[in-house]
C-alpha cells in the first residue's frame, strides 16, 4: 500500500490534537437545546412575513387585490413585487466563465408572471405567522395561465416555446469538450457499452428549514441579518448590492445553523424579499420556511438524463468515454453561483478515476417550469461517478470480467502524479489502487462473491456494486471567483492570547453542524501549544471575523483550516518573543506545549496566563522597545492547484426481493483519502451522512411533479428520505495523501459519500439482476421499477 | 405552517363532549392523540371552529374482556395496544399490525379510535376492524348506536360518523379458539403507511381453512375484503393452485388507482404477494 506522509512535523507532536476524535465544543449547548437558531431570534417589533404563492408553474399576473387582506387582525403590510421592486434590485444568476450561460433578471417577489409553483407574488407581513398566513390566504390573485413547460426534453426539443421569449430558446448553457481522438476510439473497441442514465431529481432537506431576520435599523443605517448560511460574507455583499446599501452597512450574523448541504448557499428570493421588507417597514422581520415552502422553493438538484458510451478492448483496457448529458434547472440560473454548474462538474468528472486519453462531452442545461436547481452536496459527482461507474461496469460484462479487475488495470496508477484527466482536471496525488485494495480487504470482495453464487441457488439475490470516484475539494477562485462572483476562495483567521491566557479564534468559515468549530479549535490547540479547553471558536459575524468564503465545496478544513493553522503558528511565535524577552533567551530555544511555555528540555518556564498578565498589564517589565503583539491574522487562499482533488472508492452489498421488487441496503464501506485526517469521528461521520444522502438519492429521494409543473409529493409523507430503519451499517477507511500545498494537508471530507454512494448501489443492483438479464439505468431504484426491469411486472 | 385560529375545549364528561360537539356544529372536531388532526391543521386542510378534546374521558379508555371477546376503548393508545398481554392472546392480528403504525413516538400519541375516525385508505388498523369484524361504538346527544365495520368506512377519510358523534369504544367479537391471522404489508421505509398491506383471519377446521376474512389496505378508497380471493381459499388445503386461484381472484376484488406512490399494476403485484405471505402465515399458525 503506498500511503504517502510528510516527515514529521508540528502537527506530528506529542500532545498534537491533528488526527485525535476530540468531543466539540459545541455539543453541550446543542444537546441542552441551548443552540441559538434563527428560529429562536426574536428582536422588539419584529414582524413574521408569508409569501403568496403562485398555484400555476406559468402564469401572467394579471391583478393582486390586497384590499381585503389589509384589513386582517395584525397585518402590518401587503407587497407586490412591483412595490418591492423599489427597494431590491433583481438579480441574473451567470459566470462569465461559464460562455453563454444565460438566464433573465429575477426579483424577490414575481412582477408580472409566475414561473414556477411555489414562486412568490406577493408578501404579507403581520405581527404573527398566524396572522399572517390568514391574511395570506385573503390576497386575491387573478392569474391567466400561460403553456408549461414543464420536462426538460420537451424544454430542448426543436421548436419548443422558449418560457422567456427574448432567449428564443430553452438552452440556459451548453458545453462541449472533445479531447483525444474519441472516433477512433470506439472503431478500435472489442466492445462498446452504452446507456441512458436518469438521475432524479431531488433535494437537500434540511433539519432546519431556511430561515431569517433582518432588521434595518434607520438610525445607524444599518442592516443586520440573522440568518442560517454557509457564506456569510457573500451575503453581505449581495444584500447590500441590491439593496443599494454599502458593505459596511450591512452585518450577517450566523449562529446555529440546522444542516446545509449546499443548500443554504444561494441567494433565495425569500430571503431578499425580507431585507427588503425590513428596509421598507423600518423593522425587523422574519421569514421561516416552513416545510411546504422548503419542498417548492430550496433548491433541488441532479435532475439529469445522461447518455454514456465506453470503449474497451478484450483484455480490459478502456480506450474512450462519451457522454451527452442535459438537464433542467427550472425558470432562472440561481444566483450568483449559476445553476450550470452541476452540468458544467458532470463533463469535467465523468472518466475522472480513469487513465483514458479519449473523451468527448456535450452538457446542455434547460429553462423549465419548475423549482430552479443548483448546488447541493456533491455538485454533479453523483451523476459523473454512477455514469463513468455504470459504464465500466457494463463494460466489465462486455468482456467478461470482474468488475474489480477492469478498475485495477485502468485507475490511474498510485505513482503517476502529477497528473492530469482527460477533462483536464489536475491531480495532485491520489491513491485509487491503495484505496480499492484496502476496501476490498475490509468487505472480503472474495468471500461476498462466493456467498452470492450460493445464495442465488436458494434463490436469494444479493449484488455486489463497487464506484471509485474523485471529489473537487478546496476549491480555488477558479470555481467562482475567476467568473466574477465576490465570493471568496481564501478564508482568514484571527488568533489571540486574551489578558487570561486563553485563545480566542475569529474564523471565516461557517458551522452547520458538521464540526468546524472542533477542528478549528484543534487545529489552533495545535498551532499554538494550548490545551483544547482554553481555545474559544468565534464564527458567523461579518464584524466579527476575517473575510473569507465559509463553509461549501468541501472547503473548510482544507481553506480556512489552514488560515487557522497559519495564524496559530504566529501567534505562537508572538507569544515565543514576549516569553523570550521575559525569560531573557532566544525565541528559537522555547517551545509552547500544553498551555506553557517550555525550554528545550521541555521543561515548563512560565505559562501563558502569566505572559498574558506581564503583557497586557505590566508591559512596563519588558524591555523599553519590545511590544507585544498577542493577536495574529492570516488568511490562506489554494494557489497551486485549481482545486485540491480528493479519491476514494465505496462497496455496496445488497439484496434484492425479486417477489416485491424491494432493495436491501446489507452493507456499504467506504475508503476516501482527504489527506490530513484532523477529526477522525467528524470525518467519518461526514463520510457516513454523506453516504447516507447519496444512499436517499439511490433508493428513495424524488421531487415528483405532474406535466402541469406541479410537485406531488411537497411533504415529508410522500418525499422518502433515507431513514435510520432503512441504512446499512457504513464502514470507513482512509488512505492519507497530504496535499503538499499546504502546512496542515488537509483536502475536503464532506461530499466523497455523497459522491459515490448512488453508484455503488446501482452497481450492485444490476449485480444482483444480472441472472434476469436485467439492467437498470435509473434511480431512485424503486420497488416498481425493479420488477418492471426484471418482468414481473408490466 | 401555523394552524388557524380555534376554540378549544376539554370537557370531563361524555355528555358535555357531545354538547360542545352539537354546538360547535358540522365543522367542529373531536381531537384524540393528535397525531393525524394536529399535521391536518398546521397544513390548514382543516380549519374547525372548535376542536373538542376527548382525552379527558376515562369511559373511552382501557381495554377489556367482553365475554371471548375485547372491548377496545377509543382513546387506547397505539403503545397501550401493543403492550396489552390481553390483545396478544385474543386478538394477536392487532398485535402484529401494530407494529406497522408509524413510529414510537407517534404510537404514544395516537389512538385507536382516532385511526379508525381517520379512516386512512392506507392505515393498518381499519382494515384489521375489517377482518375482525370488528363493531364500533358510537355515541351522540340521541344515544349509541352500533356500527359494522364493514358499514363504517365509507371513503378516503371518510366514515359513517355522522357531525357531533364520537366514537366511544369498538368491540371485536369472540373469535373462536381455532381462528388463525396473517398480516403482511408493504411500505417503502419502516414506519410508514403501507403502499399495500393486508390483514387476514380464517378458522382452522381440519387440515383446512374456513371462513377466511381477508381485508386489504392501500388498494382503494377504503379497506376491502377480498371475498372472491376467500372464497377461494375457504375450505382448500394448502396447496400451490389454491394459492394460484386465490391470487387471481385479487383482480376482481380490488381496483386500485395509479397515485404518485405506485402504479395500479405494481399495487396489484404486491397485493397478490401480501396475499401469499398472509396465506403462509394463517398456515403456519394453523400447524
Ligand atoms: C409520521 C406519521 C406516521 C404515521 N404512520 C401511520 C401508519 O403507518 N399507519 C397508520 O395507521 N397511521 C399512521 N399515522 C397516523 C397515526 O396512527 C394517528 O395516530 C392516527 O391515524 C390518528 O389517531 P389520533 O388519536 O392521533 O387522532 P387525531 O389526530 O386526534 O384525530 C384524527 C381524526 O379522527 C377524529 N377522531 C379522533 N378520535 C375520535 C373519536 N373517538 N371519535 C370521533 N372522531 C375521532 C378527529 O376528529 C380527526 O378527524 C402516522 C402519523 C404520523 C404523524
Amino acid at each position: 500500500m503506498t500511503e504517502r506522509t510528510s516527515p514529521l512535523s508540528a502537527l506530528d507532536r506529542p500532545n498534537s490534537y491533528i488526527g485525535r476524535a476530540v468531543p466539540r465544543p459545541n455539543l453541550g449547548r446543542l444537546l441542552e437545546g441551548r443552540g441559538q437558531y434563527v428560529s429562536d431570534i426574536s428582536l422588539p417589533r419584529m414582524a413574521h412575513v408569508v409569501f403568496v404563492r403562485s398555484p400555476y408553474a406559468h402564469a401572467r399576473i394579471v391583478s393582486i387585490d390586497a384590499a381585503d387582506a389589509r384589513k386582517g387582525k395584525g397585518v402590518v403590510a401587503v407587497v407586490t413585487g412591483a412595490e418591492l421592486a423599489n427597494v431590491c434590485t433583481p438579480w441574473v444568476g451567470v459566470l462569465t466563465h461559464l460562455k453563454g450561460l444565460k438566464s433573465p433578471p429575477q426579483h424577490a417577489i414575481a412582477v408580472d408572471r409566475a414561473c414556477w409553483v411555489g414562486e412568490a407574488v406577493a408578501a404579507v407581513v403581520a405581527a404573527s405567522r398566524a396572522e399572517a398566513e390568514d391574511a395570506a390566504a385573503r390576497v386575491l390573485v387573478e392569474y391567466e395561465e400561460l403553456p408549461v413547460t414543464a420536462d426538460m426534453d420537451d424544454a430542448l426539443a426543436a421548436g419548443a416555446a422558449p418560457i422567456h421569449p427574448d432567449f428564443g430558446d430553452n438552452i440556459a448553457f451548453e458545453r462541449r469538450l472533445d479531447v483525444g481522438e474519441v472516433d477512433a476510439a470506439f472503431a478500435q473497441a472489442d466492445a462498446v457499452a452504452e446507456a441512458e442514465f436518469v438521475f432524479a431529481r431531488h433535494t437537500g432537506v434540511t433539519l432546519e428549514a431556511r430561515s431569517i431576520v433582518a432588521d434595518w435599523n434607520p438610525g445607524e443605517q444599518r442592516l443586520t441579518v440573522y440568518q442560517g448560511t454557509q457564506a456569510p460574507h457573500m451575503m453581505q455583499n449581495i444584500i447590500a448590492r441590491h439593496l443599494g446599501l454599502a458593505e459596511a452597512q450591512v452585518r450577517v450574523l450566523c449562529k446555529d445553523v440546522g444542516g446545509s448541504f449546499g443548500i443554504k448557499v444561494h441567494v433565495y428570493a425569500d430571503d431578499m424579499a425580507t431585507v427588503a421588507l425590513s428596509k421598507l417597514l423600518k423593522r425587523p422581520v422574519k421569514h421561516v420556511a416552513d416545510r411546504v415552502e422548503s419542498f417548492l422553493t430550496d433548491i433541488h438538484a441532479r435532475d439529469h438524463r445522461c447518455k454514456g458510451r465506453v470503449a474497451v478492448r478484450k483484455d480490459g483496457t478502456i480506450l474512450a468515454f462519451e457522454i451527452d448529458d442535459r438537464t433542467g434547472i427550472g425558470p432562472y440560473s440561481v444566483y450568483p453561483r449559476t445553476s450550470a454548474i452541476e452540468a458544467n462538474q458532470v463533463v469535467n468528472l465523468v472518466g475522472g478515476p480513469y487513465a483514458v486519453k479519449n473523451y468527448r462531452a456535450r452538457a446542455r442545461v434547460a429553462f423549465q417550469n419548475k423549482n430552479v436547481t443548483c448546488q447541493y452536496r456533491a455538485v454533479g459527482h453523483p451523476i459523473a461517478c454512477s455514469v463513468t461507474e455504470g459504464l465500466v461496469d457494463r463494460a466489465a460484462a462486455a468482456i467478461g470480467m470482474d468488475p474489480v479487475e477492469i478498475r485495477r488495470r485502468n485507475l490511474l496508477p498510485d505513482d503517476c502524479y502529477p497528473a492530469e484527466s482527460a477533462a483536464g482536471m489536475k491531480f495532485e496525488a491520489l491513491s485509487h489502487h491503495a484505496a480499492l485494495e484496502k476496501i476490498l480487504a475490509m468487505m472480503d470482495y472474495e468471500a461476498l462473491r462466493a456467498e452470492q453464487a450460493r445464495l442465488r441457488e436458494q434463490g436469494v439475490y444479493r449484488g455486489v456494486g463497487i464506484a471509485s470516484f474523485i471529489e473537487v475539494t478546496n476549491p480555488s477562485a477558479a470555481f467562482y471567483g475567476v467568473g466574477g462572483a465576490r465570493i471568496s476562495s481564501q478564508d482568514g483567521a484571527a488568533v489571540r492570547l486574551d489578558a487570561s491566557g486563553a485563545i480566542v479564534c475569529q474564523t471565516s468559515i461557517t458551522e452547520q453542524g458538521q464540526g468546524s468549530e472542533a477542528i478549528i479549535a484543534q487545529v489552533v490547540a495545535t498551532a499554538v501549544g494550548a490545551p483544547l479547553e482554553r481555545v474559544r471558536v468565534i464564527l458567523g459575524d461579518t464584524d466579527n471575523v476575517p473575510y473569507g468564503g465559509g463553509t461549501w465545496a468541501s472547503r473548510g478544513a482544507g481553506i480556512g483550516g489552514e488560515a487557522a493553522w497559519r495564524a496559530g503558528r504566529a501567534l505562537r511565535d508572538n507569544i515565543l518573543s514576549v516569553a523570550a524577552a521575559i525569560l531573557q533567551t532566544e525565541a528559537a530555544a522555547l517551545d509552547i506545549a500544553g498551555g506553557e511555555i517550555v525550554d528545550a528540555e521541555g521543561h515548563a518556564r512560565i505559562g501563558l496566563d502569566e505572559i498574558a498578565r506581564i503583557a497586557y498589564f505590566r508591559p512596563d517589565t519588558l524591555p523599553p522597545d519590545f511590544q507585544a503583539e498577542l493577536i495574529a491574522t492570516r488568511h490562506y487562499a489554494p494557489r497551486k492547484f485549481p482545486f485540491a482533488f480528493t479519491n476514494g472508492v465505496q462497496a455496496a452489498s445488497i439484496e434484492v426481493d425479486v417477489r416485491t421488487g424491494f432493495v436491501k441496503l446489507l452493507r456499504h464501506w467506504v475508503v476516501e483519502d482527504c489527506g490530513r485526517v484532523i477529526n477522525p469521528q467528524l470525518v467519518d461521520e461526514q463520510i457516513r451522512g454523506g453516504v447516507v444522502q447519496g444512499l436517499g438519492a439511490a433508493l428513495f429521494e424524488h421531487c415528483r411533479y405532474d406535466e402541469r409543473g406541479q410537485m406531488l409529493n411537497a411533504n415529508m409523507a410522500d418525499y422518502l428520505v433515507p431513514m435510520a430503519g432503512e441504512m446499512p451499517d457504513i464502514e470507513v477507511a482512509h488512505v492519507e495523501t497530504p496535499t503538499q500545498e499546504s502546512e496542515l494537508g488537509a483536502k475536503g471530507a464532506g461530499e466523497a459519500g455523497t459522491a459515490g454512494a448512488a453508484a455503488a448501489v446501482a452497481n450492485a443492483v444490476n449485480d444482483a439482476l444480472a441472472p434476469f438479464g436485467a439492467v437498470i439505468s435509473e434511480i431512485p431504484l424503486t420497488p416498481e421499477l425493479v420488477l418492471r426491469a426484471i418482468g414481473a411486472i408490466s | 405552517m401555523k394552524a388557524p385560529e380555534f376554540d378549544y375545549a376539554r370537557p370531563a364528561s361524555l355528555d358535555e363532549a357531545l354538547r360542545l360537539l352539537a354546538d360547535g356544529g358540522e365543522d367542529a372536531r373531536v381531537i384524540a392523540g393528535g397525531q393525524s388532526l394536529v399535521p391536518a391543521l398546521n397544513l390548514r386542510l382543516a380549519a374547525p371552529p372548535v376542536v373538542v378534546d376527548i382525552g379527558g374521558l376515562d369511559p373511552l379508555r382501557g381495554i377489556e374482556a367482553v365475554g371471548d371477546g375485547l372491548r377496545i376503548g377509543a382513546l387506547v393508545r397505539h403503545a397501550e395496544l401493543a403492550r396489552s398481554a390481553l390483545v396478544a392472546a385474543r386478538c394477536p392480528l392487532l398485535t402484529q399490525a401494530i407494529a406497522h403504525v408509524a413510529h414510537p413516538a407517534i404510537r404514544n400519541r395516537g389512538t385507536f379510535g382516532g385511526s379508525l375516525a381517520q379512516a386512512d385508505p392506507a392505515a393498518e388498523l381499519p382494515a384489521c376492524a375489517l377482518a375482525l369484524d370488528a363493531i364500533m361504538i358510537v355515541a351522540s346527544r340521541s344515544g349509541e348506536r352500533r356500527v359494522a365495520a364493514q358499514d363504517f368506512f365509507r371513503g378516503v377519510y371518510e366514515t359513517a360518523l355522522a357531525a357531533g358523534e364520537i366514537l366511544v369504544a369498538v368491540e371485536i367479537p369472540a373469535l373462536g379458539a381455532d381462528r388463525r391471522f396473517g398480516f403482511a404489508e408493504f411500505s417503502r421505509r419502516r414506519g410508514d403507511f403501507a403502499i399495500v398491506g393486508v390483514a387476514a383471519a380464517a378458522t382452522k377446521s381440519g387440515g383446512r381453512l374456513a371462513s377466511p376474512r381477508i381485508a386489504f389496505f392501500g388498494t382503494g378508497d377504503r379497506p376491502q375484503l377480498a371475498r372472491a380471493a376467500a372464497a377461494a381459499l375457504d375450505g382448500a388445503a394448502n396447496d400451490t393452485n389454491t394459492r394460484k386461484a386465490a391470487r387471481e381472484k385479487l383482480a376482481a376484488d380490488l381496483d386500485p388507482v395509479e397515485d404518485s406512490t405506485a402504479s395500479r399494476a405494481m399495487r396489484l403485484h404486491l397485493a397478490g404477494e401480501a396475499l401469499e405471505q398472509a396465506i403462509d402465515a394463517l398456515w403456519r399458525e394453523a400447524a
